[in-house]
């Protein structure tokens, strides 16, 4: 058995003249739930389908489990598919369709039958056997959909956006319980989505994607604490981009003048000398504001606009009438709770080690 | 709504009678001859002039006549004949203009539905002209041949809108579960198409068994089909014997457009489903 489930290795995927997939490698190791994340049209279902064996590369290679695919067609691939809008048969009953699979692999009749019934456990539709797809609420569908291709065992599941037809509490519901199931059957999972939360929520590692290209891979933290590219630090929860040029490099920190003489600082991680345009972001909820000033870093400005949004505080602060910056506070218990109202002068500060230094 | 509302009133009301009676005109126009012709397939008097009491002799010679009995075998091998060559070849070109992309798509797309806007006579002529260039002896194999040139078309179209909505990715789940190419086709294509090549299959025989300009032209000796038949027993006059075949066929067809119906009934049931 290979250490990854699926390896690709400088993937190309040309439709006519429209690239749509772009130099892609991926090593996805056994066991991984692992999420192609990426605005419509990023090439992340393009990725899918070249691993099923819908589409075939036009340059580069596509491993499973070790082995070469090439030109293999999907039906000798040791991978199965939870389609988008389900596909399910819709002239067979869910038992019909859950038993497809073992069908054509010529399993036995009494193999089938127990195998069928105790996947449909497993996804929580007993006695559904007998009704057919179209008799099934979009939930019931998605778990047919997902048993489907559950009882024959893949070595690697792929689901392209299975849960983007559910409402938002369904959805909810089923991103923690698709992480369960896939903790308890230890098969690796391929979950193509365009909702960060929803990635950052299921998966163990997150390959960001935009216009065919991979921009950063990592586990959630990685991506969402120390996004690579100005790109994933938007397109990933929200974030204040600062722009501005390097006015000093010193003890492993970059001080950045934004506007006419404000400076903002980060750690360096990566090369950046004195005068180079460059961006700092800073999440939203690592921005305190303050009355006093109680950090000699901190940054005069004036609160602008207050929106409550229950679990949370937004602010828009000013800075010395130049940049605006979002602030996010918790709303904590009520009596402690403190809310400024437009129009206050506030300090702004945040930790160096929260900001982050992204190309220009 | 703003017609609803001009009906209102008492103008209204007149214009709406008005719209009754002409409904009513246009359905007895049409349907008038059809149950004078069955009433009279009853009638006990040879003559169309009066009423003479209730029979079903004329059906019972028709039963005995051996000319009837040999067209109506005609009709029936040719019906049966054409449709079934022409739903397979008219399904296969359906499945190839909605799946391929091949040079000169466009110019067969077009030539397929040439039959189906081309005037009978004039293909008539051209299949006569053909079949004796090519030194065929007229007969049922050239009628078949005929009706199988046009029901192709006819077929192909009934079966491509049935295609047009087929949701591709059920194939690829098909073939995703293992299924290569033509247990795809058998397990998933073909029962989902199914209603689309039943209707058309069902559209060919009705427009088979009642063709009668191109059979005419591209029969043969002892090849008459029932719609032949009654033209040379016409000349001779409109006998009770007429009416009673005429009313037969009428039920046949009606029988054959209501199944139709049926199976598409049963077709959209599970379009709903998709």
């Amino acid at each position: 058995m290979s250490e990854h489930a699926v390896e690709l290795v400088r993937v190309d995927k040309h439709f006519g003249t429209v690239v749509a997939v772009d130099t892609v490698s991926l090593s996805i190791r056994n066991g991984e739930f692992y999420s192609l994340l990426g605005p419509s049209g990023c090439g992340k279902t393009t990725t899918l389908r070249l691993i099923a064996g819908f589409e075939m590369p036009t340059a580069g290679q596509v491993y499973i489990d070790g082995e070469l695919q090439g030109e293999t067609p999907p039906y000798r691939r040791p991978v199965n598919t939870v389609f988008q809008n389900y596909a399910l048969f819709p002239h067979m009953s869910v038992f019909q369709n859950v038993a497809f699979g073992l069908e054509m692999r010529h399993v036995s009749k009494e193999v089938i039958q127990h195998s069928v019934f105790e996947v449909l456990e497993m996804v929580q539709l007993p006695g559904m056997e007998r009704r057919r797809p179209g008799q099934l609420s979009g939930g019931q569908q998605q778990r047919v959909a997902l048993a489907r291709a559950l009882v024959n065992h893949p070595k690697v599941l792929l689901l392209d956006e299975p849960l983007g037809a559910l409402d938002l509490k369904l959805r909810k519901a089923m991103q923690l319980e698709l992480k369960a199931l896939q903790e308890r059957v230890g098969i690796t999972f391929i979950y193509v989505t365009h909702d960060q939360e929803e990635a950052l929520t299921m998966s163990d590692r997150i390959a960001v994607m935009n216009k065919g290209q991979v921009l950063q891979i990592g586990t959630p933290e990685e991506i969402y604490e120390r996004p690579a590219s100005r790109f994933v630090a938007d397109f990933i929860g929200e974030t204040n981009f600062l722009e501005g040029k390097v006015a000093a490099v010193r003890n492993g920190e970059v001080a950045v003048e934004i506007g006419d003489a404000l400076l903002v600082y980060a750690p360096l991680e990566r090369d950046a000398v004195v005068g180079d345009t460059v961006v700092i972001a800073v999440r939203p909820e690592k921005i305190s504001l303050s009355t006093t000033p109680e950090d000699p870093r901190a940054l005069p400005g004036v609160v602008r606009e207050v929106v409550y949004v229950g679990t949370d505080t937004r602010y828009l602060a000013e800075l010395a009438g130049q940049v605006t910056v979002m602030v996010r506070e918790q709303n904590l218990a009520e009596e402690t709770a403190r809310r400024l109202s437009a129009g206050t002068a506030v300090y702004v500060c945040w930790q160096p080690q929260s900001a982050r230094l992204l190309r220009g | 709504m703003k017609r609803e509302r001009q009906l209102k009133g008492r103008r209204g009301r007149w214009l709406r009678h008005i719209l009754t009676a002409h409904g009513l005109v246009s359905y007895i126009f049409l349907y008038f001859p059809i149950v004078v012709l069955v009433v009279f397939s009853f009638n006990a008097s040879r003559y169309a002039s009066a009423w003479r009491g209730f029979t079903l002799e004329w059906y019972v010679s028709l039963l005995q006549d051996a000319a009837i009995g040999a067209a109506l075998k005609n009709s029936l091998i040719v019906a049966g004949g054409s449709t079934v060559i022409s739903t397979v070849f008219g399904t296969m070109v359906a499945l190839a203009m909605e799946r391929y992309d091949f040079s000169g798509k466009l110019a067969f797309d077009s030539l397929l539905y040439l039959p189906i806007i081309i005037p009978d006579i004039v293909m008539a002529v051209m299949l006569l002209i053909f079949f004796v260039l090519a030194h065929a002896q007229l007969g049922l194999v050239t009628i078949i041949i005929s009706h199988v040139a046009f029901n192709i078309s006819f077929v192909a179209v009934v079966v491509r809108a049935r295609l047009a909505y087929f949701d591709l990715s059920l194939e690829e789940a098909a073939q995703d579960l293992y299924a290569n190419e033509w247990q795809t086709f058998a397990r998933v294509t073909l029962p989902l198409i199914m209603p689309g090549i039943l209707g058309g299959a069902l559209l060919a025989f009705t427009l088979s068994i009642d063709d009668f300009v191109i059979t005419f032209f591209t029969s043969g000796p002892g090849s008459s089909t029932l719609p032949l038949r009654i033209y040379s027993m016409v000349k001779l006059g409109v006998t009770p014997e007429i009416n009673a075949l005429s009313s037969f066929m009428l039920i046949v067809s009606m029988l054959l457009v209501l199944l139709s119906f049926v199976l598409r009934k049963g077709g959209e049931g599970e379009i709903e489903i998709v």
